[in-house]
């Protein structure tokens, strides 16, 4: 059996504006729609594409947060996964409690791959895959955006801020996605049907072995960013250019 | 005390920029004193550069063949065996190349990490942006504890000239893995200005329709000795390579100037570019949410302003 693990985080969707609580205690939750994160639908695609290409035969899809991410884990099941485990917590899990909850099912599971999106669109720490391969003492191929596995072998393209990079790792190892890695499809009606006879394991943080430490980093408040104010307008090219040079930038 | 590592971002024995503002971060930590670790098969002109750094005492430099390719499995290891000599602070660039490493550092010292750090308030006490910068959180790091952190590089100033700080040899009996290896880079056009260290920035999106068209991006931050951006929907069709995309699944920066045309200001975009000093946007749609942030407006068509701009601008005053 070869295995591969996909990381399913249960955020605000993008498309939501998201707004500060008055009391600055959090973001408004309310009522607010919730998705899988993007970059964990591009990593669930991605698993999807390598084991159509018969190089995995099984995909599990993995959550770590609260009960109500089963529904994003149901969605999981819909797009293809075989199976998924809701690693339940209450309460936000800091990336290395995530890692360290990932680690203690790699070493169930035994996968040849974990794919993670690179980042979270909610708290946007973009740690949980490197922390993950560094307790795991194996490779890390971050923002992927080109896939291709020859054997124990991968050859990953990744996004940097030069440009593109290409790596090979020896595997098992993590993968974290970019956005152009690939296109996730969409759920068809008769997939989401299929998805709710899939099996969905629930346990939770403590009993894998794993604590959010009480006394690790806090977050004491939230606020609304600085906002810019409106400009100017100006209506040609020649009243542009004065306008510049009025503010001393030309 | 606070003893502060930071990891200097090199290529070919160049110091990248972001190198200078994270040291700058450094320096508004309290009672604060800043080592910069320079980790090179040859380091080259790095350490100097470093060194020149005003606020830096010291310059610790690693030299060894593997360190030839910044990959991050090779290097953790060695910095987590530096940060073990009593740094209160180690930090990196929130570039791709702090992002992939820094992490991993972090979990080998098994703590957590601040990301994309943008203001200091005390040692233990930081702001960042969350939510694809719609908030900005306040976070408290425990004080018996290193802390890991990443440098949101657009919130700080290089740091100034003029120092000598110590440059001094480190040697490391730290075994590294084999398992990663590095294959090649393509991209960067050395000709162009850097993006996200250019003081001017001219960006193109979707509405420039073609990748021939996204020349008189090209053509009209020549003229203003601008480097080139792009929103990701140009990017995504194909009109701009990835380095150049500017947002937040791109590059953040912060130029004096940035001109946008023809892209509409979707958020994430917009997180890009805020910390810019003044925005210029040319976009026929007079209601794209652009507007909203931009400090010089005007609405029309792109292919009769651009090259009526870019004759302007290159016309003698």
């Amino acid at each position: 059996m070869t295995t591969i693990l996909v990381g399913i985080k249960r955020v605000i969707d993008y498309s939501v504006r998201v707004r500060v609580k008055p009391d600055g205690s959090g973001v408004v939750t309310d009522g607010v729609k919730m998705s899988i994160n993007p970059f964990d639908e591009i990593a669930l695609e991605e698993a999807l594409r390598i084991k159509e290409r018969n190089l995995a035969s099984e995909i599990i899809a993995v959550s770590i947060g609260p009960a109500d991410a089963q529904q994003q884990l149901r969605t999981a099941l819909a797009m293809g996964a075989d199976r998924a485990v809701l690693v339940q917590a209450d309460g936000a899990v800091p990336p290395l409690s995530a890692a360290k909850a990932f680690l203690k099912l790699v070493q169930r599971h035994q996968p040849l791959l974990v794919i993670l999106g690179k980042q979270a669109i909610d708290d946007d720490n973009c740690q949980t895959g490197q922390m993950l391969a560094a307790l795991w003492d194996r490779p890390q191929a971050t923002f992927a955006s080109k896939i291709e596995l020859e054997g124990a072998r991968a050859r990953v393209t990744r996004e940097v801020d030069a440009g593109l990079e290409t790596i090979d790792m020896d595997l098992p190892g993590v993968i974290t996605t970019d956005l152009r890695l690939n296109e996730p499809r969409y759920v068809k009606l008769p997939d989401i049907m299929k998805a709710k006879k899939k099996p969905l394991d629930v346990v939770t943080l403590a009993e894998l072995g794993v604590e959010v430490p009480a006394h690790g980093l806090r977050t004491l408040r939230f606020e609304a960013p600085a906002a810019r104010s409106r400009g100017v307008m100006v209506h040609d090219a020649a009243e542009l250019v004065a306008a510049l040079k009025q503010r001393g930038v030309l | 005390m606070n003893r502060i590592l930071v990891i200097a971002e090199q290529l070919a024995g160049k110091l990248n920029v972001s190198t200078a503002k994270c040291v700058s971060c450094a320096s508004t930590i309290p009672d604060a004193e800043i080592d910069v670790a320079v980790l090179a098969a040859n380091a080259a002109e790095a350490p100097a550069q470093a060194a020149a750094l005003a606020p830096v005492k010291r310059v610790l430099v690693v030299e060894r063949a593997e360190n030839g390719e910044a990959l991050a499995a090779l290097l953790a290891p060695q910095i987590a065996a530096l940060a073990r000599n009593g740094y209160t602070h180690v930090l990196g660039p929130s570039t791709t190349f702090g992002k992939d490493l820094m992490p991993r550092v972090a979990a080998l010292l098994d703590v957590g990490q601040v990301s994309d750090l943008m203001a200091v308030e005390s040692a233990h006490r930081f702001r960042r942006p969350v939510y694809a910068s719609n908030a900005v959180v306040t976070v408290e790091a425990p004080a018996d504890r290193i802390v890991v952190a990443t440098v949101r590089t657009a919130s700080f100033q290089p740091a100034a000239g003029g120092g000598a700080a110590a440059i001094e040899r480190a040697r490391l009996d730290v075994p590294l893995p084999g398992y990663t290896r590095f294959v090649g880079r393509e991209g960067g056009n050395a000709d162009r200005p850097d993006l996200q260290t250019a003081p001017r920035v001219v960006s193109g999106g979707r509405a420039l329709g073609s990748a021939d068209n996204f020349q008189l991006i090209h053509r009209l931050a020549a003229a203003l000795g601008a480097a080139v951006g792009a929103s990701r929907a140009a990017v995504d069709a194909g009109y701009a390579p990835n380095d150049l995309q500017v947002g937040q699944t791109g590059k953040i920066i912060a130029p004096e100037l940035y001109i946008a045309l023809g892209i509409s200001g979707a958020i994430q975009h917009l997180t890009g570019i805020k910390d810019a000093r003044t925005i210029v946007a040319i976009n026929k749609d007079g209601e794209a949410p652009i507007f909203e942030i931009a400090d010089i407006g005007l609405v029309g068509d792109l292919f009769q302003i651009v090259p009526e701009l870019e004759r302007l601008i290159r016309a003698p005053a």
